[in-house]
C-alpha cells in the first residue's frame, strides 16, 4: 500500500483551482486561435480577437478568465493500492477547492436551490464541489478538474430516444439543443455528447467528454468519425462567436459511447463555453 | 454596414435612435450593475412607488456578478451574465426611463417590444472576457443590497467599454440577422 497524505491532496487541489482560473489551457487556446483564423464574419472575428486578448490579460495579470469561476467539478481515479492518511478524500478535495477559491479571489457561486441564498458561510466557499470517484488499479491518484460555468450548463439537455431513432435521431437531438442554445452558452463552444448506458450514465459521460483535450478524436475510429460528422453539422447553424453570426460555432465535439438497454437510446448533451478551464494532476 | 459610436452615459433618446443592430459602441461614464435578485427588488420599489437606489432616467444597467476585487483594485473579473433571467423585469425598468442594458444572450419579445416602444437598446458584451472587461472598470462602489454579495447593485465608472448593439429601437435583432447570414441550409 502506498500512502498519500490528506494535506498533499488539499494542496494539489488548491493549486489546480488557482492555476486553472487564470490560465486558459493550451488545447482550448489553440482551438480559439484556429477559429479566429478560419472565421469569415468580421463581427465574430473581433469577438475571437477579444477572447485571445482576454486569455493574455488573465495569464499576465493573474485575473480570472471569467467572472463565472464555476462550480468545481472533479473526476478522480483512485488506485486501489493507495491508502489516504489523515482524512477522507472528499473532504480533502472540498478543502482544497475552498482554499483555492478564497486565495484566488474567485467567486463563490453555490446557493440553495430554492431560497437562492449563497452557501459560502453555511457549507463553505463555493462548496460543495461536484466529485466523481472511480476505483482503478495502481497506487496513484489522478485528479481531473474543471471549473464549470453556469451559462453553458443551463443549455445542456438529456433525453432517452427510442432505439429506432438511431444515429440520425442523435444528430437531430444534438442539433436541436445547440440551435436552441444560440448565443447563450458563450460560443464558440465544445460539445460533450454521452450516448448509451442509462439516463445518468449518459449524462456523466457527456460531462466527462468535456474533460478530454479539445479536438482530440475518440480512440475508436467509428466514434471519431461520428464526432467529425456532428461537428460539420453543428457548424452549419451559423451561430458564430457570442451568437453574432459566423462559421465557427463549435470548436470540437467529443462523444462517449456506452452499451445500453435493448429498449432505450439515452443521449446527453453537455455544453462547455469557450473558456474551457480544465487541468489534471497525478499524485 | 456596422458603425462605431463613442457614447457617454446617461444616454439620450437621440443617442438611441442613432444605433442599429450590429453597431459597435464604446461606452464611458457611470453604469449600474444588477442581476435577477436586484432586478426583482427594483421592480418591487417601482410598483410600491418608492425611490430607487439610482436614477433610471437614461441609465445603463450591466448584468454582471463580478469576482471579488484583489486588494487595491476596484473590481475583479467582470464579464456579462446571461440576460434572459432579467426578461421579466426589464420592460418595467425600460418604461421608467432605462435606456440601455448590457448582457449576453437572447432577450424575449416583451423586452424587444419595450425597446421599440420606449426607445432603448440591448447591448451584448463578450461573455468570458471578464479579465479584459474588468480592467476597463475604473471605479466600483456597492450602492444597494450589499447582502446579495456578487449580486449587489454597484455603481461603475467605465472608460470605452466595448459593446455591440444586439436589439435596437427599431425591432432589429443581431442574433437573428447574423445567424441567417451564415447559416448553411441543406
Amino acid at each position: 500500500m502506498r500512502e498519500i497524505a490528506y494535506e498533499d491532496i488539499v494542496n494539489a487541489v488548491k493549486n489546480l483551482v488557482l492555476h486553472t482560473a487564470t490560465n486558459l489551457p493550451e488545447d482550448a487556446l489553440n482551438k480559439l486561435k484556429e477559429a479566429h483564423d478560419k472565421e469569415v464574419s468580421p463581427i465574430a472575428k473581433k469577438v475571437l480577437e477579444q477572447l485571445l486578448e482576454n486569455a493574455e490579460v488573465a495569464k499576465n495579470e493573474q485575473r480570472p478568465l471569467c467572472q463565472d469561476t464555476g462550480l468545481a467539478v472533479y473526476f478522480v481515479k483512485v488506485g486501489q493500492d493507495v491508502k489516504i492518511t489523515g482524512g477522507l478524500l472528499k473532504d480533502a478535495i472540498n478543502e482544497g477547492t475552498q482554499k483555492g477559491y478564497i486565495e484566488g479571489y474567485l467567486r463563490a457561486s453555490t446557493c440553495d436551490c430554492f431560497t437562492r441564498e449563497n452557501l459560502k458561510d453555511k457549507i463553505g466557499y463555493n462548496l460543495p464541489a461536484i466529485i466523481h470517484i472511480d476505483l482503478v488499479e495502481g497506487d496513484k491518484i489522478e485528479i481531473e478538474y474543471a471549473a464549470k460555468g453556469g451559462g453553458s450548463e443551463n443549455v445542456s439537455r438529456a433525453r432517452v430516444l427510442a432505439p429506432a431513432q438511431g444515429k440520425e435521431g442523435v444528430i437531430e437531438f444534438v442539433k436541436s439543443v445547440i440551435s436552441e442554445a444560440g448565443p447563450n452558452p458563450c460560443p464558440p463552444i465544445i460539445v460533450g455528447v454521452g450516448i448509451g448506458g442509462t439516463f445518468e450514465k449518459a449524462a456523466i459521460s457527456s460531462k466527462y467528454a468535456l474533460f478530454r483535450e479539445a479536438g482530440k478524436p475518440h480512440p475508436d475510429p467509428e466514434v471519431a468519425e461520428f464526432e467529425k460528422e456532428l461537428l460539420h453539422e453543428l457548424n452549419k447553424l451559423g451561430i458564430g462567436a457570442m451568437g453574432m453570426g459566423g462559421t465557427q460555432t463549435v470548436l470540437a465535439v467529443h462523444v462517449e459511447k456506452n452499451p445500453c438497454h435493448i429498449a432505450s437510446l439515452p443521449v446527453s448533451v453537455n455544453v462547455q463555453c469557450h473558456s474551457s478551464r480544465h487541468s489534471h494532476i497525478t499524485l | 454596414m456596422s458603425q462605431v459610436h463613442y457614447l457617454t452615459t446617461p444616454l439620450r433618446e437621440e443617442d438611441i435612435l442613432n444605433l442599429k443592430a450590429g453597431d459597435i459602441v464604446y461606452l464611458s461614464g457611470t453604469i449600474f450593475t444588477a442581476r435577477d435578485a436586484a432586478h426583482k427588488r427594483l421592480v418591487d420599489l417601482i410598483e410600491n412607488k418608492q425611490e430607487l437606489p439610482f436614477p433610471l432616467d437614461g441609465a445603463v444597467i450591466y448584468f454582471v456578478g463580478p469576482t471579488p476585487p484583489k486588494p487595491g483594485e476596484p473590481i475583479g473579473s467582470a464579464g456579462p451574465t446571461t440576460s434572459y433571467r432579467m426578461d421579466s423585469y426589464s420592460p418595467t425598468l425600460i418604461k421608467h426611463g432605462l435606456k440601455g442594458m448590457i448582457g449576453k444572450g437572447k432577450r424575449n419579445q416583451d423586452v424587444k417590444d419595450a425597446c421599440k416602444e420606449h426607445k432603448a437598446v440591448y447591448f451584448g458584451a463578450t461573455g468570458g472576457a471578464g479579465a479584459l472587461l474588468g480592467k476597463l472598470i475604473k471605479e466600483a462602489k456597492v450602492i444597494a443590497y450589499e447582502e446579495l454579495g456578487p449580486e449587489a447593485v454597484r455603481m461603475l465608472k467605465v472608460e470605452n467599454f466595448p459593446v455591440t448593439v444586439i436589439n435596437d429601437a427599431y425591432g432589429n435583432d443581431l442574433y437573428e440577422e447574423g445567424r441567417k447570414k451564415y447559416e448553411v441550409k441543406d
